[in-house]
Parts: structure tokens; C-alpha cells; sequence
């Protein structure tokens, strides 16, 4: 469990995570109020980038759920993360048509440039961070790479190598 | 849009938009009309190859050259055929381009619409005949496919309603509301063949039968649209290309099962289906197909979206229900199914389908089942009524593939079920890429199994690809070459299902791993014989005891690669060579005398693992070479070998 302090501007964060809370509705007395908690974390994630013990507790307070309740979902989902991700969130497809195309090659030579494993932490410069994904559907490209959210198909490890130069130049 | 209170506006409303199609529904090859519709892909794959700027290029010149008013850039859901993409299809020219970069918009506009001249370089060739092909209904890709849940994708903008209505959309729902009983409506998918197209199988009808006979109040029908398949990405291009046809079909089956929400539960990892359902959603409420009193009859139904977070065994629907509720997605035995109270969503009665099946229900009632039955190698025995008693043999309509991997024509086709894998391979596919020797092709994806070259002639159904020890499945079909390591493949879907494996019941949480250890030796070239009886005896024990489908199915890719494959498992435990040369443990790359010390290999190698001077032999340095293989794609005398 991450127990770092939450960047300045925690405080704007939390409100606007309670405003969208507020706009469900929730009502304690309804058992069906759980049926939010993946939407509410979904919510929480995108706005905080990821799902410290402070939120997990913040959004349990306010669904009227035990904090076990919310830190067993977010344990149980890959798409929930406790760790801060790096600026760059770099994912790489490790779907079986992305595999058999050499998508292991990529993820390998991008983990050594960064000298960082896939799904640990970021990269020391709080640049980047990697993370191996199953499946993009978008086969036809494959092998494909995401960075923050863009895909880029057919990448070779030294295509890779030269997406991640770029961004590093944006710095 | 208007509102749609009855079958009279829904007939209004079809008149009003049924000139939107009336360029594109057309066999003609008119490159002479001034008026023209330019189609281009707004799936994923072609936006990552983006389609969007070249749209926007194609707006920029056709508004150049003043055509605004006689030609429109349409963007469509995914033509299917992914390898080509972002593809673009000019209509009633009946021209489809392919590989299009927002570079040719201009060339595009100016040749082929103001010049009426074809783009020659940018039309496709065939990969056999290596000849240019203009119409996409001549292209082998496009001449043995069938598309019914696929009918809309590529066709129609699917983020306008309008064009959805004028290719009959909605008219099945008005046919069920208006001249159906709900238990004809059931009767008429039984009596249609479909089966679940999600993995199992399980006859559609049959579920809507169960589902429709629970007396309660509250019912759910669900869409499952948790595509976790990795290769199968079906679900992905009907929602992006063809939401209403899920909108609608969820709408046709709460008719029939008495239900009144609907819930989508989709993968996070879709944002553009995620959007397109969105929006299509909101079109459909405002025109007042969803929500209270639909077309004006006391029929009330409306669709939320549930998104998933990334867990595979969420494409099991008690699991799925369960991640609905807010909870862990594990996985319940059945009984209770989810169609008896207390199984389903907040233990209410629940059905779930898959997308692709109701991708093709609004087809089945609007064109009858006894046309939909006829579609396939579906042979079945019905009583006097004629209605469905047993199935023979076979299975009803068709089914969306999604090639991939070693193979020319990647994408997603729609062939009538009986069609051999060589049609599929060889016909559709174009062969395998490379010039390669096929090897096998592995279907159901993480459940599934191979299907070796003894069987590229057997006809595809669901009883038929049990038979021979794989599955259906979702529909992903990974073509493997011989330079594929069949131990490997097997080790790369054991670790998928150790990672997904929920953790609930100890034959599937302990037993993958269990197995992904030996395959892990077997490839490092650490295994012994024994391990192979060890491995194959465990496979069998999980497949028995595990709780879920996710568990009982994930020694499948053992079991089959052990079946057909054994001898390369045998090579990799005795010789300790891996035959596809992938296994990196069991070889190394040596320069042999054929190199000409042109220092390229030198210099692409990421670790500096190569020594040697201009011109002179050079020599790999095996303490630091991590095998990538970079040298190897890059020297032009190919001195570089595994061994």
C-alpha cells in the first residue's frame, strides 16, 4: 500500500471526486449502493492518476462501505493501481496475435533502455512507467505499443526505442 | 431527429433516411457520379493509423475544389480488414483503397473525384494472384464472407441514428412489439439455431426460454462485452461500427424475457466502443426507442453501462455479475444460473448474452429464423409445429474469425459455420505471411487449442472443433508458422491464465502455476520425459475439479499442444534444442565465415555483444548477448545463425 503524501493540490482533487459522488446520489440505506464502487474508482483514478490508502478510505467513508470492501477490488482488477504512474505510462500489448508478431522483444528492450521492470515502479526522472497489457483489439497492427492512451502498431524494439527518445525530449 | 412513438413514425423516419444509403448500396462502378460518399475506417486499429487526420484532409480538399455539397466523408465502423488499414472506400464508385495516409487525401481528391482517374498505387493486391483489385467484392478477403452481425460495420456512421434506420434498423424491435408475442419472439430464436457466440455455445433460444419461464418483477438482461480474448477483437469492431444493433437486439430480448433494464458491462480498455455505445445510447433515448412506453405500446426498457477493470474472469457471467454489484469478479457455481432468482444480478433473474450474439438477433426476426437456419451446416429435427425439437449435427448462421498472427490477411471475417480453416487460411487469409510453412492455427484463445494441418479440411462448428481438441471460443484464430515453438505458446497462455486465475478454488489458483513452472523448464531446457506424463496428468486433474470455466479450460493448450505436438516437446526435454529456434535458452547466435566485416551487426547491437574491425570476421561475445535477434535482421549476408 502506497503511503507517500499526495501531491499539492490533494485537496481540489478530493473535491472533485466528492462532487461526482454527491451527484450519485448514495443513499446508506440502500444495499445497492456498492454497485458504484468500480464507477466511483474509475472516477478517482483518473483524477488522482492512482488509488493511494487516502482515497481508498475517502471513497469508502463515502459509499458507506469498510475500507476491506474497497481495497478488495482495487486489489482484485489490473486496471486499478495503488503506485503513482510515471508521466509516460508506456504499455505494451502482450495479446497472443502482439506475442506471436515478437511483442516480448519490445517489452524487453523498452524495460532495458528505461531501466525499469514493466508494472513496478516509474523511472527515477518520474518520466515513464511500463506496463505489459493484454490486449488493444488492434491485431491488425500488431505488434502495438500505447503511450498514454496513443497507439503505435508494427513497432520493432528499435522503433520502440525511438517513440521513447521523442518523448523524452518533451521532457 | 424526431421522436419515434409508433410503427407509423418509425416507417416516417425510415423514408426520411433511407436516401442517406442510397450511394452506398449499390453494385454499380460509377466513377462518373458527381454525387459520391468517401467511406473511411473509425475503428481502433485504423485510428492508431490515423484516419482521423486523413478525414480531415479529405475535408480540407474536397472543400478546395468546391465538392462539399456533391461528396461526403463518411466515417464508418472497421471494414475488417485490419492488415490493409485505414482503408477508404468511394461509393457508387465501388473503389476501395487501401493503406491510405492522410499524405494521399490530396491525390485522392484531385485524381480520382475531380479527374475521375483511379489512385492505381493505392489499390489492393491480391496477395496470390499479385494482381490490383478495385471492387472489394471481387477481393478473396471479401468474395466467401457472409456478414450478418457484421452487416452495418463499414457501412454506416455509427454515431448517427438516421443511417442505422435507413439499413432497416429498428424494424425488428417494431415486428416484436407490434406482431410478436413474447414467447414467439423466444420461439423464434430457438427455432433460428443461434448458438451463445461468446465461447460456450449455448443455445440463445434455450436461455431466453429459461429466462422468460421465472415469474418476477424485476429482470435484467446483460450484455457481455468483456472481449478478454487476447486476438479476438469482435466484440470491439460491432461496438464501434454497430452499437444500435446491440441497443436494439438487448431491446428485442427484454421484450421477450419480460425484462425492464439492460446493462452493458464493457472493458475499460475500449474507450472508442465505450463513447460510440454512449452516444448511441442518448440518440436512442431522445428518440424515444429507449425509455418509457417505446414506439408508443406499454413496452418500457432502457441500458446503463457497467465498465470492467481489467479481469479476465469477468467474461464468466456469474463473475461478470458480480464485478456489476460492485464486488471481487469471482466466479459462483451454478446452479443458481443467473436466469434463477438468486442468481443473477442483485439476485434478481438475469440473462446474459455476448455481443456478437445480439449483433445478429434484430437480422433473425426481421428476416425469419428459417432463413437464418439455412445459413451454416445446421441440421436439426423440429415436431409438426415446426419448431426447434433437437440439433443432428452442425450449427446455425455464422461466425466472426479474427485472424491473426502468422498470416497476409489479418482482420475480422464472417463466414457461414461449415466453412473449412483452409477457406479461412488459405482463401480469406491470403496464406501464411512470409512465404511460411503453416504449422497450426490455435482457436478459443486461453481455453482453446490447436488445429493442425491433418484438419484444415474439416468443416468449422461448435461440436466439430471439440472433436478435434480445441474450441470456438470468441472467435480469435492465431495462425502459427514453423518458426512458432508449440511449448512456448503454451507457456505463454499458462501465464495469461496464472495471471487471471481469480485465486477462489485451488485446482485452478495452484495448479497453473504449478504447470507454468514445468513448461518454464521444458523451455529453458531444464525438463526430463516424466515431466511430460506429470504435466499432461495435472492438466487432466485441473480440468475436472476447478470451479469455473476459466479454471477447467485452462490446461486446454496443454493438453492439445501435447496431443499434436509432443515431438517438439520431446526435442526441447531430450536434445535440449527447440526446433522453431524461439526458446532463447536452447540456442546461441554465432557469425559464421560468410560475414564480410561490414560492422553493421556491430553497430545494431543494443548490449555490444559483437567485436571485430572493418572487414574483418566478427565475433559475438556470448557472456553479453540477450539474443534479440537484431543483428540478425540487419546483416546483409545473412552470416548470422542459431544454433
Amino acid at each position: 500500500m502506497c503511503c507517500k503524501k499526495l501531491s499539492e493540490g490533494a485537496a481540489a482533487k478530493f473535491a472533485e471526486l466528492d462532487a461526482f459522488i454527491d451527484g450519485l446520489g448514495i443513499d446508506r440505506n440502500d444495499e445497492r449502493r456498492r454497485g458504484r464502487l468500480i464507477q466511483v474508482l474509475h472516477k478517482a483514478q483518473g483524477i488522482f492518476g492512482y488509488l493511494p490508502r487516502e482515497v481508498q478510505i475517502h471513497v469508502a467513508e463515502k459509499l458507506y462501505l469498510t475500507e476491506a470492501q474497497v481495497s478488495g477490488v482495487v486489489s482484485f482488477y489490473n486496471y486499478f493501481t495503488t503506485e503513482p504512474k510515471g508521466k509516460y505510462c508506456i504499455d505494451v500489448c502482450m495479446g497472443t496475435a502482439c506475442y506471436v508478431k515478437g511483442s516480448e522483444k519490445v517489452l524487453s528492450e523498452i524495460e532495458r533502455v528505461l531501466g525499469v521492470k514493466a508494472d513496478t515502479n516509474p523511472t527515477e526522472d518520474g518520466l515513464f512507467s511500463i506496463s505489459a497489457l493484454r490486449c488493444v483489439g488492434a491485431c491488425g497492427l500488431a505488434p502495438v505499443m500505447m503511450v498514454n492512451g496513443k497507439v503505435y502498431g508494427k513497432v520493432t524494439p528499435a522503433k520502440a526505442v525511438e517513440i521513447i527518445k521523442e518523448y523524452k525530449e518533451l521532457g | 431527429m424526431m421522436k419515434i412513438d409508433s410503427q407509423k413514425a418509425l416507417a416516417a423516419a425510415f423514408d426520411a433516411a433511407k436516401g442517406e444509403l442510397a450511394l452506398r448500396c449499390t453494385s454499380a462502378h460509377d466513377i462518373n457520379s458527381v454525387k459520391k460518399d468517401i467511406l473511411c475506417c473509425g475503428g481502433t486499429g485504423c485510428h492508431a493509423s490515423n484516419s482521423v487526420e486523413l478525414m480531415d484532409n479529405l475535408r480540407k480538399y474536397i472543400k478546395e475544389n468546391g465538392l462539399e455539397n456533391d461528396v461526403r466523408v463518411v466515417q464508418t465502423g472497421c471494414f475488417g480488414f485490419c492488415a490493409q488499414g485505414p482503408i477508404v472506400k468511394i461509393m457508387p464508385d465501388n473503389v476501395f483503397y487501401v493503406q491510405v495516409t492522410p499524405e494521399d487525401a490530396k491525390e485522392i481528391v484531385e485524381s480520382h473525384i475531380v479527374n475521375k482517374k483511379l489512385v492505381e498505387r493505392l489499390l489492393f493486391v491480391e496477395p496470390l494472384l499479385k494482381e490490383r483489385v478495385q471492387d472489394y467484392a471481387k477481393m478473396s478477403f471479401y468474395a466467401k464472407q457472409e456478414r450478418i452481425a457484421l452487416r452495418n460495420c463499414g457501412l454506416i456512421d455509427p454515431e448517427r441514428i438516421e443511417e442505422y434506420i435507413a439499413n432497416d434498423g429498428y424494424k425488428a424491435l417494431a415486428k416484436c412489439l407490434f406482431e410478436l408475442k413474447t414467447d414467439e419472439v423466444v420461439q423464434e430464436v430457438l427455432n433460428s439455431g443461434l448458438c451463445g457466440r461468446g465461447g460456450a455455445g449455448f443455445p440463445t433460444g434455450m436461455k431466453w426460454k429459461i429466462a422468460a419461464g421465472v415469474q418476477a418483477d424485476e429482470k435484467y438482461i446483460v450484455c457481455n462485452a468483456d472481449e478478454g480474448d487476447p486476438g479476438a477483437f469482435m466484440d470491439r469492431s460491432i461496438m464501434e461500427g454497430d452499437p444500435h444493433s446491440i441497443i436494439e437486439a438487448m431491446a428485442i430480448g427484454a421484450y421477450a424475457i419480460r425484462a425492464q433494464r439492460g446493462l452493458v458491462y464493457i472493458r475499460a480498455e475500449y474507450p472508442l466502443a465505450v463513447n460510440r455505445l454512449r452516444s448511441a445510447i442518448d440518440q436512442a433515448r431522445e428518440c424515444g426507442l429507449l425509455g418509457n412506453n417505446i414506439m408508443g405500446t406499454d413496452f418500457c426498457f432502457d441500458i446503463d453501462i457497467k465498465l470492467g477493470a481489467g479481469a479476465f474472469v469477468c467474461g464468466e457471467e456469474t463473475a461478470l455479475i458480480h464485478s456489476m454489484e460492485g464486488q471481487r469478479g469471482e466466479p459462483t457455481t451454478k446452479p443458481p444460473f443467473p436466469a434463477n432468482i438468486g442468481g443473477g444480478y442483485w439476485g434478481c433473474s438475469t440473462n446474459v448474452n455476448n455481443v456478437e450474439t445480439y449483433a445478429s438477433i434484430p437480422e433473425i426476426i426481421r428476416k425469419g429464423a428459417a432463413w437464418y437456419s439455412k445459413i451454416g451446416n445446421w441440421q436439426a429435427e423440429f415436431d409438426e409445429n415446426g419448431n426447434f425439437k433437437r440439433t443432428i449435427s452442425g450449427s446455425a448462421g455464422t461466425k466472426v474469425f479474427a485472424l491473426a498472427g502468422q498470416i497476409n490477411n489479418v482482420g475480422l471475417v464472417e463466414v457461414p459455420m461449415g466453412t473449412t480453416l483452409r477457406e479461412i487460411i488459405y482463401e480469406i487469409g491470403g496464406g501464411v505471411s512470409g512465404g511460411r510453412e503453416f504449422k497450426a492455427v490455435q482457436t478459443g484463445g486461453p481455453s482453446g487449442g490447436c488445429i493442425t494441418k491433418e484438419n484444415l479440411d474439416t468443416p468449422i462448428d461448435y461440436g466439430n472443433l471439440t472433436k478435434i481438441g480445441s474450441m470456438m471460443g470468441s472467435g480469435g484464430m492465431i495462425v502459427l508458422s514453423d518458426k512458432d515453438c508449440m511449448p512456448a505458446m503454451a507457456k505463454f497462455y499458462l501465464d495469461f491464465t496464472k495471471d487471471e486465475s481469480c485465486g477462489k478454488c485451488t485446482p485452478c489458483r495452484i495448479g497453473t502455476r504449478r504447470m507454468l513452472e514445468m513448461l518454464e523448464k521444458i523451455c529453458d531446457g531444464n525438463g526430463t520425459e516424466e515431466m511430460l506424463d506429470e504435466l499432461e496428468s495435472l492438466a487432466k486433474t485441473i480440468t475436472d475439479t476447478a470451479l469455473c470455466g476459466l479454471g477447467q479450460t485452462a490446461p486446454n493448450p496443454i493438453l492439445s499442444t501435447l496431443r499434436y505436438f509432443r515431438d517438439e516437446y520431446l526435442a526441447h526435454v531430450r536434445d535440449k534444442k527447440c526446433p522453431a529456434g524461439t526458446c532463447q535458452k536452447l540456442y546461441s547466435l554465432t557469425i559464421t565465415d560468410a560475414c564480410i566485416g561490414c560492422t553493421k551487426c556491430k553497430r545494431q547491437c543494443p548490449v555490444g555483444a559483437i567485436n571485430g574491425e572493418l572487414k574483418q570476421l566478427h565475433v559475438i561475445d556470448q557472456s553479453k548477448c540477450i539474443k534479440c535477434g537484431a543483428c540478425i535482421d540487419g546483416c546483409p549476408k545473412k552470416a548470422i545463425v542459431k544454433g
